[in-house]
């Protein structure tokens, strides 16, 4: 029998990579938009987790609000990164100090 | 083991490990495909725990839309990731010892975790049986009704991330000629026309 405890097993292994991937990518941005990605569907994975073993659907459309936040800043923040490698040539996290203000 | 636990080991098993080679595959491309899988194996969970109408969502939404949007950004930027990995071993210790500690704090939850007596009680929308009313139907009753101004300002979210993304990446190329409508319209014929009176045989 798969009980609630498996779902959030599966959730906080996901989550972990994700963190663990911001902190070890810490040089390729496009990676740590990907890990964000990946700690986004952790709790996800969780909301929907407890809505189906609750039985209460509001569970699943909180969800549906994670998925628009996840989307639009997936896409707001890809927008900004092609913006500045078209002014420095590079995605180095490092570079990005001289944006200042 | 049934067919819902084996089915919920494989998708469970094959989503770490997607999501493990989505931060150490070498090349970009390689892990957005692991990310693509990692959420195809998800929406099969999402399957199991009853929630079709998420789980599509996420096939379509997901690897559809934004992993395709991620494929396309890495193509497009001529980037040498080689140089972009090269202190990847010296972030190797703290990354591991972080997440580790988080690993073991989460687990440590597990032991201590039950569920209040009052949580049964408190649910707001009660999820109708699933023979008489499907999954999706029972989502859009509620997000339509009960929802709406939710459901709203999702949308409002969702636009404002596109006029963004539109007004961040438009760029304007100088020496491009195009139409400009205005200025076609404000032209005016006295200024522009000019009427000679040429002799015969002469020129200008």
């Amino acid at each position: 029998m798969v009980g609630l405890e498996h779902y959030l097993t599966v959730s906080a292994m996901l989550f972990v990579i994700g963190i663990f991937g911001i902190f070890v990518n810490r040089k390729n941005i496009i990676i740590i938009l990907m890990s964000i990605e990946i700690i986004l569907m952790s709790v996800t994975i969780n909301l929907v987790a407890f809505s189906s073993f609750m039985q209460d659907l509001v569970g699943q459309v909180f969800t549906l609000f994670v998925l628009t936040v996840a989307a639009a800043e997936a896409s707001i923040g890809l927008a900004i990164l092609v913006c500045f490698f078209r002014s420095r040539g590079s995605i180095l996290v490092d570079d990005v100090n001289v944006m200042k203000g | 083991m049934g067919v819902v636990e084996y089915a919920f080991y494989v998708f469970s098993i094959v989503a770490v490990t997607a999501g493990s080679l989505v931060i150490l595959s070498r090349n970009p491309v390689h892990s957005v495909l692991w990310l693509i899988l990692m959420f195809l194996s998800s929406a099969g969970l999402f399957v199991l725990l009853g929630a079709e109408f998420i789980a599509m969502l996420l096939i379509i939404v997901y690897v559809g839309a934004v992993a395709v949007l991620f494929l396309f950004v890495v193509m497009m930027l001529d980037i040498d990731f080689t140089k972009l990995r090269s202190e990847f071993a010296k972030y190797l210790p703290i990354g591991s010892a972080i997440g580790i500690v988080l690993l073991l704090e989460l687990s440590l939850i597990f032991g201590v975790w039950e569920q209040s007596e009052m949580a049964m009680d408190s649910r707001a929308v009660v999820t109708p049986i699933q023979s008489e009313i499907q999954n999706t139907a029972a989502l859009g009753q509620i997000i339509y009704t009960k929802y709406i101004y939710l459901f709203q300002v999702g949308g409002l979210i969702l636009l404002v991330a596109m006029i963004g993304a539109i007004v961040l990446t438009l760029s304007q190329r100088p020496g491009v000629k195009r139409q400009d409508v205005l200025r076609q319209i404000y032209r005016d014929p006295a200024e522009q026309l000019e009427l000679k009176d040429v002799k015969s045989g002469k020129g200008l």
